[in-house]
């Protein structure tokens, strides 16, 4: 594995410490321990930004710091964190978004938490409650779907719109133009 | 917003306290493996008498971690609630018999089998909580990264955890300061709203709380970058300490704890103890 940059460390460690805080204030929905979480939205900007080993650890070590701190790891959903980021920040590797933003790069940026959400809550998270917890199958894909659902959702409205603002405040390569 | 009340470091005199770092980490790890694969009464009762036992031993007082208890029992209780309302007749499924008590209503009979199903799901989550909780509560956070690197984890991801532990509080604040700010300029978070307009509003202060981490990312990159961080391929820890005889013996312990449960709880060929056939 390719060393992590000094940088990498950095943002993976002040990124797990803003998911933490987030995911403390989450508001609650309908459905039993899922909530419309916008840690995933902070995820999700700097997995874009620092790219798929950052956003892994950030939602691996802040999601677990969480449910350390509240009731007991749940390792099926720790992973399926962590896998989200690593989605987007595949998904999303080399759009520099330094260099500025455009309809492209959001709607990239948009499928990306959507297939990586999907998966996450769809698919990881619920097949290993099967092997682990061994709950039923009904239970799970209906919790699944409201959590990947309101995921995709905060991470789609929240997520792009800070993306937009942090890509507005970069002063771009050539934005000085000389006077005739 | 008032500060929020989060588990973090209890300084006591325990046996439990005065385990290295490594030692609660690799017990963790072990206990949490353990519970994950059973599904085995016998082996989960055992579990949770010596989760008790440890409880008891690190001199943790139940009032210090009571509000985490309850958040615990909620997590539970409507967990369960729903895993009954998907399927009454799951444990019916799992344990292939069928002893009906009495019903409620249409489908929800309430059978021994699911009743049993419920017993071992909790206990299955409860054994794992008091390990859980007295790792966070009696692990000094700065020797949490020099255990992490000290069982063969990069250590500059064990950096990553030890920054993410120190930074927790400053950001907090931060997210308090601003949220305060923005609230005095007339943006609510709270229930009053609507949830689209909540959300709209909470990038508002999620914005200066990411720029500002950014910035935040920048100097301290900066600062280990000065000095020279990542330069070797090892690095020492001024928190490590040396693993005593009692380490050894919790190793030994938890190990065996794991080996017993994989035997009892695979030895009949079903991750399920059934009484009922």
């Amino acid at each position: 594995m390719k060393k992590l940059s000094v940088k990498s460390v950095v943002a993976i460690g002040i990124g797990a410490a803003l998911f933490f805080v987030l995911g403390k204030i989450s508001i609650p929905t309908p459905v039993p321990n899922t909530y419309i979480s916008l840690q995933y939205a902070i995820q999700a900007v700097l997995a874009t930004l620092f790219g798929p080993i950052a956003g892994l650890l950030i939602g691996f070590v802040g999601h677990t710091l969480i449910d350390a701190t509240s009731y007991g790891p749940w390792w099926s959903w720790i992973i399926a964190s962590a896998f989200a980021g690593l989605v987007i920040g595949l998904v999303t590797m080399k759009m520099d978004i330094d260099e500025g933003i455009d309809t492209k790069k959001i709607v990239r940026f948009n499928i990306a938490q959507a297939i990586a959400h999907l998966l996450a809550w769809g698919l990881v998270a619920p097949c290993l409650d099967i092997l682990i917890y061994s709950e039923p199958v009904e239970k799970l894909f209906a919790q699944g779907l409201v959590a990947g659902i309101s995921n995709i959702l905060t991470t789609g409205i929240v997520g792009t719109l800070l993306l937009v603002a942090y890509a507005k405040t970069i002063v771009k390569k050539g934005s000085l133009n000389k006077e005739d | 917003m008032a500060r929020i009340a989060i588990l973090s470091y209890i300084k006591r005199n325990s046996l439990v306290h005065e385990l290295t770092g490594t030692t609660k980490l690799i017990f963790f790890i072990a206990w949490s493996v353990a519970s994950m694969v059973t599904y085995d009464t016998r082996v989960l009762v055992g579990m949770l008498l010596l989760s008790i036992v440890i409880f008891k031993v690190s001199r943790i007082k139940i009032r210090d971690i009571s509000f985490v208890l309850g958040l615990a029992a909620v997590f539970l209780l409507m967990n369960n609630l729903f895993v009954y309302l998907f399927s009454p007749e799951y444990g019916v499924g799992l344990y292939e018999s069928r002893t009906v008590l009495f019903t409620i209503a249409g489908p929800y009979t309430v059978t021994l089998q699911q009743l049993f199903y419920h017993l071992n799901m909790t206990m299955k989550v409860i054994c794992v909580v008091p390990v859980a909780l007295l790792f966070i509560a009696c692990t000094d956070p700065s020797e949490f990264a020099a255990s992490l690197a000290n069982i063969g984890v990069s250590y500059r991801i064990g950096y990553s955890v030890s920054l993410a532990l120190r930074y927790i509080p400053d950001v907090q604040r931060e997210y308090h300061n601003i949220s305060q700010a923005q609230q005095a300029r007339g943006i609510d978070l709270s229930g009053k709203d609507k949830l689209f307009t909540r959300m709209k509003n909470s990038v508002a202060i999620l914005l200066p709380l990411v720029l500002s981490s950014l910035n935040r990312i920048e100097t301290i990159s900066n600062a280990m970058e000065l000095r020279g961080f990542g330069k070797n391929k090892k690095r020492t820890w001024y928190s490590l300490r040396r693993m005593k005889r009692n380490d050894w013996i919790v190793v030994a312990l938890v190990l065996a704890v794991l080996v017993i449960d994989l035997v009892v709880t695979f030895w009949d060929g079903s991750r399920y103890y059934n009484p009922f056939i």
